[in-house]
């Protein structure tokens, strides 16, 4: 098995024909145990770059090579079995299902990749342990807080054991300490993954906890230089 | 904030809401228009149907204080002589009025046999318009049409009119047409002199209208009156005559007016549902509206004005919509809309502005209660929370009680058994309103309760969907509100329906069992076989046996529509084995009083008990017979008694009959036999003479023919239910565009999401149909047992129809799945990746 994870070649995306492209040539390789930041201006194809690693979204040029596979030669059913498998988001908006317990929503990758009991039941357990909130398991998300929302959508996000974890703005609705430990937490866990991942982030101080920062413009990405 | 801030405040809303939901807009102002169209024209056509039959009434009344009615065979003419000596008498005129055999037409015409000169006074809108030809109406066979008799029989001035009299033909000369406002229904006029000569009734009457000398007390006189007349002989009130038709026909069309209703209630329930989920669906912007300093009241106020905008557009459109169906249906069909006791062919649509009003009225406030609810709990929502986002409370919105709904089924069972008011079922129909709605209010913790009850399967897709459901029950109840209410009540419908056309496909087996039925034109009072007839029917080869009867009317209460007497069976034995009969008693033989058989009407309306005495007036005396039993009779609305040919002849001496059932011999052919029967009478066009079976298949079509209306109004009400449950499907999907936003990303195939729609889709829609199928059992049994029985006094016993509601639930779910389907990928398409972005 190689290291590689991810690697974009040359990418490019457009709105529109007649509109220039939001970016272009973006290139870039990320290795299992790395941890990479993504800062930009609004606008900027951020979240949209976050989607074409996914093969959520599909580019106007380049190549997105996903654990290996071109995203461009699979069908939206492919992509989306390897995304089941390979990737784990975390949102900004958390996104947690309000009508499953807290237990529910941490297993539902589990239960698409049809994980059986009793592995189904240990894992969860282990992940809901792992982002310290194993005591709210039985609870409705609606009763949450919005730092411990983010502990349950992370705890989902990696309770597969993804090889990327993507994270988008996820501590945008936190205050100083939740996205502090927040932070932290998603940290730990990719690198107790093994895996890689990229966070989204406007914030210096949330892109200074990944391993090197980049930022995205129109020419594509650049290593962040401190002014 | 002023008035004029809650005024901009609903615009801002108003247009805002049409602005992006045009079509569900539009759909609901339909489904409004719909339900006032069908219960204005309904109403229309009925109104002008009676107008009709008003105006005919009136005509013939004319300027009469009290009207002498007598049996159709009419009473000795000295009543007129003793009559016209009464002081407080000032104005009277004899009349022979008979509805009179056609030859050659299976059917009647009217004719009143009149003194031109006294009926000038008494009914001088008909006479008053023959002019001079008054002179010529002395001669023996000269005879007046109205316009419509003219049109009807295609006959004109000088053209021959051939009645049958007996078994025989007579011709009478058309005279002339009367002018098209004279009389609105077929008639013929004739001197009474003539009539009598021609309808072998010399020197019988059988009406007398009288004008009193002015100061007489009116009512006094006609009560005292009545005391002196011959038996059967009755003293009436003309509005007795004047309401006739509106009386009998009140159940019928009181009922299809509450059946019209139900389209526009399950509009309410429409647009309760739509503004529910519009509120759902902007709970962030009306909370933001909230913080922005608008009062709670003035958000109720301009929520609650959007459901009144939809009601008037709904009922403008409605009211113009009924007028045109209206207008259609009395022009291209009879006006009598199934029931075929209001065949109005010459009606015109009638004015009726204060009535349109009042639909007008009711569409608007019936639209203004679907959104009160949904816009109270708007306005008690907390805006911050609303604000913050990601936790609307479906629950709080639907703001049910289970206590409630409990307590109204309790209400509406109780209501079931109370009695008719003024000969309609107000109670029943109370108890339907209690019922509908207690349960509708008991679906959030019922739905609650069967959820809890589901075993988790293992499988992502449906337990997702289980879960969904679980969490927002109140959600479901209120997509489903809509179409469980009109799907139970199309349940309830079918049923009743189902029950009666089998209680009438029997009722028709046990009064049709011989191989061939024959008969005079329906109603007629001339055309009869004397003995000699009937023995030669009889005699006719292929004919293995024969049995006939005579049927007449009999005026009971001068207040009730006349009674059918039918006189069938040799003998009592042989007249109690005929009859479809509920209850009887033993028949007692050679009693001093004869057996007589009443129908259900009889006894619902006179309220006559089996062993009492029945007294009918015949040949002039009171008859007394002993109820020995109560029959199900479904073709006589006013009641009908049955007695045997035998008790019949001995009190009238008349042994002549009016209709027949022939059995015939092995091998004949009953074409033939038609042929030779008809010989045996001369020839006679007008014998009605068919099968038993084609005569069963064609009652069977009329029955159907008769509740077609039901049924389109029915459909219509689910057709509307269903668009609520659509509606409610596109909302949801479109609200939860997020969470499949979320669920494509975390790798769930498109397909599944779909697929969970549909669980869900299903899952609801298959809770509403065996919801509804149970509401609407239940709702049946009033139907039967209260409303059907106390509007028409006829029994019918229930029977479920299995299988076409089984299809019919099966079409919902399906529909209601595809529906679910449709909705959820048009939320995918509209870029559900992109949706996670948005704050939930």
């Amino acid at each position: 098995m190689t290291d590689l994870v991810v690697r974009l070649e040359s990418l490019s995306r457009r709105f529109s024909k007649d509109r220039p492209a939001i970016f272009e040539g973006v290139d870039l390789e990320l290795r299992r145990g790395e941890y990479l930041a993504i800062m930009g201006e609004s606008g900027v194809g951020k979240s949209t770059l976050l989607n074409l690693l996914a093969g959520l979204d599909a580019p106007d040029g380049g190549r997105v090579i996903l654990e290996g596979v071109d995203l461009s030669t699979l069908d939206d059913d492919a992509t989306t079995l390897l995304r089941r498998r390979a990737v784990g988001f975390v949102f900004q908006a958390f996104h947690v299902l309000p009508y499953l317990s807290v237990e529910q929503n941490v297993a539902l990758p589990l239960d698409l990749l049809r994980v059986a009991e009793p592995e189904r039941s240990r894992r969860t357990r282990d992940m809901l342990t792992a982002v310290g909130i194993e005591a709210l398991a039985q609870r409705r998300t609606k009763e949450l807080s919005g730092g411990e929302l983010q502990r349950v959508a992370i705890a989902r996000a990696l309770v597969h054991r993804p090889r990327l974890l993507l994270a988008d703005e996820p501590t945008g609705n936190l205050d100083t300490r939740s996205a502090a430990q927040t932070l932290a937490l998603l940290q730990a866990q990719v690198k107790a993954n093994a895996g890689a991942g990229i966070l989204i982030t406007h914030s210096r101080a949330a892109a200074e906890t990944a391993d090197r920062i980049l930022v995205l413009d129109a020419r594509g990405l650049h290593p962040w230089e401190p002014a | 904030m002023s008035n004029a801030g809650s005024w901009r405040i609903w615009r801002i809303l108003l247009l805002a809401q049409i602005r992006e939901q045009p079509t569900r807009f539009l759909v609901t102002v339909l489904a409004l228009a719909l339900g006032v169209a069908l219960g204005s024209s309904v109403f229309l056509v009925n109104a002008s149907a009676l107008n009709e039959f008003g105006l005919a009434t009136k005509r013939l009344v004319g300027e009469a204080d009290v009207v002498i009615r007598g049996p159709r065979e009419g009473f000795p003419e000295q009543v007129f002589v003793d009559l016209a000596r009464a002081a407080s008498v000032s104005a009277l005129s004899p009349v022979l009025e008979l509805e009179v055999a056609l030859a050659g037409r299976n059917e009647t015409l009217k004719v009143l046999g009149l003194d031109p000169f006294r009926a000038a006074v008494l009914q001088p809108a008909i006479i008053g318009d023959i002019g001079e030809g008054v002179f010529q109406l002395f001669d023996h066979d000269a005879i007046y049409l109205s316009s419509a008799a003219a049109q009807q029989l295609r006959l004109q001035r000088g053209d021959l009119l051939q009645v049958t009299v007996g078994s025989s033909f007579k011709a009478l000369r058309v005279l002339g047409i009367l002018a098209d406002g004279a009389y609105p229904q077929p008639l013929g006029l004739m001197d009474i002199a003539s009539a009598q000569w021609t309808f072998n009734a010399v020197g019988r009457l059988n009406r007398i209208d009288l004008r009193l000398a002015p100061g007489t007390d009116v009512e006094s006189f006609r009560r005292n009156l009545g005391t002196t007349l011959p038996a059967g002989v009755l003293a009436i009130a003309p509005q007795v005559e004047r309401d006739r038709a509106v009386t009998v026909t009140k159940a019928y069309r009181v009922n299809l007016n509450m059946l019209a209703l139900v389209a526009l209630f399950t509009g309410a329930f429409l647009v309760f549902s739509t503004q529910s989920l519009s509120v759902l669906r902007r709970r962030r912007s009306l909370a933001l509206l909230r913080a922005l300093g608008v009062t709670r009241n003035q958000l109720r106020n301009a929520l609650v004005g959007e459901g009144l905008a939809l009601g008037f557009v709904g009922s403008m459109l409605g009211v113009l919509l009924g007028m045109l169906i209206a207008a259609a249906i009395l022009k291209f069909l009879s006006a009598d809309l199934g029931n075929g006791q209001l065949r109005a062919a010459e009606a015109s649509l009638r004015a009726a502005p204060l009535q349109m009003l009042a639909f007008f009225t009711i569409g608007i406030v019936v639209a203004g209660i679907g959104a009160w609810v949904p816009a109270r709990n708007a306005a008690r929502q907390s805006p911050a929370r609303a604000l913050k986002g990601g936790d609307a409370d479906y629950t709080a919105v639907a703001g049910t009680s289970w206590r409630f709904g409990a307590a109204l089924l309790l209400v509406g069972s109780a209501l079931a058994w109370l009695p008719p008011v003024g000969g309609l079922p107000v109670f029943g129909y109370a108890a339907i309103a209690a019922l509908l709605l207690g349960a509708v209010l008991l679906v959030p913790t019922v739905t609650m309760k069967g959820l809890g009850l589901a075993p988790r399967t293992h499988r992502i897709v449906l337990d997702t969907a289980v879960s969904q459901l679980r969490e927002n029950v109140a959600l479901s109840a209120l997509s489903l509100a809509s179409i469980i209410v009109s799907f139970s009540l199309m349940v309830a419908m079918a049923t009743m329906i189902y029950s009666f056309r089998i209680s009438f496909d029997h009722w028709l087996g046990k009064l049709l069992p011989a191989d061939m039925q024959l008969r005079e034109p329906f109603g007629n009072d001339t055309a009869f076989w004397s003995k000699d007839d009937q023995v030669k029917l009889g005699m006719v080869a292929g004919v293995a046996r024969a049995e006939f009867r005579r049927t007449r009317q009999v005026l009971l209460d001068p207040e009730r529509a006349p009674v059918t007497l039918i006189a069938r069976g040799e003998n009592d034995g042989d007249t109690a084995a005929q009859l479809p009969l509920l209850r009887s008693t033993p028949i007692v033989p050679d009693g001093e009083t004869p057996p007589a058989w009443i129908s259900e009407a009889l006894q619902d309306l006179y309220g006559y008990r089996m062993g009492d005495a029945l007294e009918i007036p015949l040949a002039g005396r009171i008859r007394k017979f002993t109820i020995a039993g109560i029959w199900r009779d479904y073709a006589r609305l006013s009641g009908s008694v049955v007695v045997s040919r035998r008790a019949y002849a001995a009190a009238t001496g008349d042994v002549s009959a009016n209709e027949g059932s022939i059995w015939l011999n092995p091998g004949a052919d009953a074409g033939a036999t038609e042929r030779m029967l008809r010989q045996a009478l001369g020839n006679r066009n007008a014998l009605e003479i068919t099968t038993s079976t084609a005569l069963h298949e064609r009652s069977l079509q009329i029955f159907d023919r008769a509740f077609a209306i039901t049924y389109a109004l029915e459909v219509i009400a689910v057709i509307i239910g269903l668009t609520g449950v659509s509606f409610a499907a596109s909302s949801t999907a479109l609200a939860r565009r997020a969470e499949f936003g979320m669920l494509r990303h975390i790798g769930m195939l498109r397909r599944q999401v779909i697929a969970m729609l549909a669980d869900e889709g299903i899952l609801t829609s298959a809770f509403g149909v065996v919801y509804g199928l149970g509401l609407g059992i239940a709702l049946s049994l009033i139907l039967v047992y209260v409303i059907n029985r106390q509007s028409f006094n006829w029994s019918i016993d229930l029977a479920v129809p299995v299988w076409p509601l089984a299809w019919l639930s099966g079409a919902l779910i399906g529909a209601a799945a595809v529906t679910a389907i449709c909705s959820g990928r048009a939320a995918l398409s509209q870029d559900a990746v992109r949706a996670v972005r948005e704050d939930w």
